[in-house]
């Protein structure tokens, strides 16, 4: 598709998605390939604390769960980046000086965006100076449903300039989209914008993050990708708790845009409950034997 | 002349509050007093296992918030139930083999045994909490609090009363539960379940597997998210205890096994089966001199 064509629907076979992402779970993958799936999955999360009631002393903890996922385990990777609120990003900056681990801040007012473009243009430049390396900002709903494609547009142009050298993801917070189409839609104007990734959701509204919804992005993903030979990124984000949800989303990737988005610079988890899941499952593929979760560390 | 086809039930597994078949699709044969098939019964899997500890896991916290008044109020209900559905056991019972007298005692003690430990719930605390003498300015006191998820073999014999017998002291006193059914006669257990579902008892209190305790003795005695394991086999060979005693010390597991002879007699029920899955929290609670 042609940004001249954006404002063009995009057919979407509901059923059609649907059964093939119900095909794609009935895989079954074991053994060796199983503990390689944990591992890289482990090393796609954005470790995620999006709450008001977060302190210094959380992000710090998370931060030091980034760094080493589980004592026992020195050789795990580490996860992708670490996802916090503006106001927190001095603190994981510091908490992460000298690791490879990324720095993600949620901006633009979310998880809403309800504000001006001024604010949330202010807002991205100072998450970027203060050390955000990438920047997940939310679509502006409200206008998108109203069919304000253009403003949708320049306001993600507006922010992906505010944020210079930062990565920007941008989140269509597709629970409140209603319809295959317009998760279609909504995917292409952000990558037309200059999205470096797409994200699902925010994490506040449910439905989050589904399989069909990220396969139908994956979809819109492959197609922009024939068409400019721009490689964007995608992340899920809300309710991925399993490991075993992770293997899926694994494949629906492997089977949409191929091996070359498994890795962590084009394919993320946005996630926090995910990391014990997986570590758990690690240990159970190398011990043989069933863990609790008191084992792990609660961050 | 009737020449209606008799509806069969399907004995499936009782896990979370559902009724699920094992995931592994297998099944073994179920035999009556008389090598007839009476019925396929799940031959449940390590990863029908793995499902139950979740749902016993994830239903511990609110069981244990009920009020003890409260759990004694639903083992009560699980005896009513029983009660009105007694005819079916009976005769399930002598499908087995049973003589009718012999299976209307079993069921009959299954009932009373809920309620003896329907009675214990709000009790037991009391009689074995104590409040001890200490020097300094404390009012200090010691409680029997639940261990939380336990993992149980139901005894081979008498498969309703022995199941009744090992479930109602662990539940009574706020754990949860994954049994696994009499090997060899698992029909009732599975009926049980049924009862157990319509008498209150919140999902994943009690999970009820049917299946091979050679097969799932490593996955029940290894698993770091259980609290105890509970067995009661009088002539388990001496290499499975050591298995079952050196598997719980993984994560430190409590292992109780109880050989009863007699399942009827008083031998069978007393407040230690309650404290066998408890653990005891003190409290110092400063007071003024």
């Amino acid at each position: 598709m042609k940004i001249s064509e954006i404002t063009k629907t995009v057919p979407i076979d509901e059923v059609g998605v649907e059964e093939r992402v119900a095909r794609l779970n009935s895989r079954s993958i074991k053994k060796e390939s199983k503990v390689q799936a944990l591992k890289l999955a482990l090393s796609m999360i954005d470790l995620t604390t999006l709450e008001g009631m977060d302190t210094p002393g959380k992000v710090i903890q998370l931060c030091q769960k980034a760094k080493e996922p589980h004592v026992a385990l020195p050789d795990l990777p580490t996860v992708a980046a670490v996802c916090v609120y503006p106001n927190m990003v001095p603190v994981a900056k510091k908490a992460l000086r000298g690791t490879d681990i990324n720095i993600a801040s949620v901006a633009t007012a979310f998880p809403s965006g309800m504000s001006t473009l001024d604010a949330k243009l202010e807002e991205t430049q100072q998450v970027v100076e203060d050390g955000a390396d990438e920047v997940d900002m939310v679509i502006s709903r409200g206008e998108f449903l109203k069919g304000n494609y253009s403003y949708v547009y320049d306001e993600i142009v507006a922010v992906k300039e505010a944020c210079g050298d930062a990565h920007l993801k941008v989140i269509l917070e597709t629970g409140e989209l209603q319809t295959y189409e317009n998760v279609r839609k909504a995917s292409d104007l952000a990558m037309h914008a200059g999205a470096d990734f797409i994200k699902t959701s925010t994490g506040k509204v449910k439905p989050a993050a589904t399989q069909p919804v990220t396969l139908v992005m994956l979809e819109a993903i492959r197609d922009y990708f024939y068409d400019t030979g721009r490689k964007v990124g995608m992340k899920p984000a809300g309710g991925i708790r399993k490991a075993k949800q992770a293997i899926q989303y694994l494949v629906l990737v492997k089977e949409t845009l191929g091996a070359d988005w498994l890795t962590p610079e084009y394919f993320r988890f946005g996630a926090s409950s995910l990391t014990n899941d997986l570590l758990m499952q690690i240990v159970k593929q190398q011990t043989g034997v069933y863990q609790g979760v008191e084992y792990f560390s609660n961050d | 002349m009737s020449d209606r086809i008799e509806v069969l039930k399907t004995y499936k597994t009782y896990v979370g509050g559902n009724f699920p078949r094992t995931e592994s699709g297998r099944y073994y044969k179920v035999y009556d007093g008389d090598d007839n098939i009476l019925a396929n019964a799940c031959q449940c899997s390590r990863k029908d296992l793995r499902d139950a500890v979740v749902a016993a896991r994830n239903a511990q916290k609110g069981w244990n918030n009920r009020s003890a008044y409260n759990r004694g109020q639903i083992l009560y209900r699980i005896a009513e139930m029983l009660e009105t559905r007694k005819a079916q056991f009976v005769e399930e019972l002598e499908t087995i083999g049973y003589k009718t007298k012999k299976a209307k005692a079993e069921v009959e003690a299954s009932i009373d045994r809920l309620i003896y430990y329907a009675g214990w719930s709000d009790k037991y605390q009391q009689v074995f909490g104590t409040i001890n003498p200490v020097s300094s300015s404390h009012f200090n006191f010691s409680m029997p609090e639940p261990m939380g998820v336990v993992n149980v073999w139901a005894p081979e014999e008498r498969p309703l009363l022995g199941l009744v017998s090992v479930m109602a002291p662990v539940i009574v006193g706020g754990n949860t539960c994954v049994i696994l059914a009499s090997e060899k006669y698992p029909l009732s257990a599975i009926s049980f379940a049924e009862v157990l579902n319509s008498s209150d008892v919140p999902g994943g209190v009690v999970n009820i597997l049917t299946g091979f305790k050679n097969e799932l003795l490593e996955h029940m005695t290894t698993h770091k998210d259980v609290n105890a394991f509970f067995y009661t086999d009088p002539d388990i060979e001496q290499g499975k205890r050591k298995q079952i005693d050196e598997n719980a010390t993984l994560n430190l597991k409590r292992v109780r096994r109880k050989p009863v002879e007699d399942w009827l007699s008083e031998e069978a029920q007393s407040p230690y089966y309650i404290t066998d899955f408890q653990e005891t929290k003190t409290t110092w609670h400063p007071v003024g001199l």
